[in-house]
């Protein structure tokens, strides 16, 4: 595999931090990643959200705020560090999807700066050379 | 009779570090290396036995030593190119 394209729709800490793991995995072998950002996993990536502790998945109840507190406890990265650990080995780049950032009423001056631009669908569809991953 | 560590020019010590932590230490490291340059990460982390290994073979890199201690692993690599 030398391509990868993240979904990211998810914007539970769980998720963002699966994601953000696999996309360093990916980069740290040399895999072209794309990340396309939409619904809640644009909504992670806004300037205002920047540091904000988000919450686990509501599916796993109480396992999921055990999961929380021993990440916590055994000093795992936030998911946001672990975006940027990828980022910084290798080639991952994050798109945000324009039917989300219309609904939202957001500009590209409004999202984190790793967010390199805006595209619809169509264009995604378009780009992705190797495996789609919907998280 | 154990083996004495491989001395290198660089440790670094990620085990405080986690998952993907050591690798993305060792990673960083390394490109701050000269060819030839011997390196070596202190990893706590169980993925890091699988991981570095593959990624040093990806990179075309030498892993020269996997040195295992009281709760840690020591991975030596040679950076080859």
């Amino acid at each position: 595999m030398d391509n990868l394209s993240i979904v990211l729709f998810s914007g539970t800490a769980d998720k963002l931090q699966a994601a953000a793991t696999l996309a360093s995995g990916a980069a740290a072998m040399g895999v072209e990643t794309n990340v396309f950002l939409t619904f809640w996993g644009l909504n992670a990536f806004r300037k205002d959200m920047a540091g904000k502790a988000l919450p686990m998945s509501a599916d796993y109840g109480q396992d999921a705020e055990n999961m929380a507190k021993l990440m916590q406890e055994k000093g795992a990265h936030g998911w946001y560090e672990v975006f940027g650990m990828a980022k910084d080995v290798g080639d991952v780049h994050f798109h945000a999807c324009s039917h989300t950032m219309d609904l939202m009423d957001l500009t590209l001056e409004d999202m984190d700066p790793v967010v390199e631009d805006i595209i619809g669908v169509a264009t995604f569809v378009s780009g992705v050379e190797g495996q789609v991953v919907f998280i | 009779m154990t083996t004495p560590p491989i001395t290198v020019d660089r440790e670094i010590d990620a085990r405080a570090s986690f998952c993907p932590g050591p690798l993305m230490e060792l990673i960083r490291a390394v490109r701050e290396s000269d060819v030839d340059e011997r390196l070596a990460v202190l990893s706590k982390d169980p993925g890091s036995r699988t991981d570095i290994p593959a990624w040093v073979a990806k990179a075309g890199h030498q892993l020269l030593a996997v040195e295992d201690n009281e709760g840690y692993a020591r991975y030596v690599v040679r950076k080859a190119r």
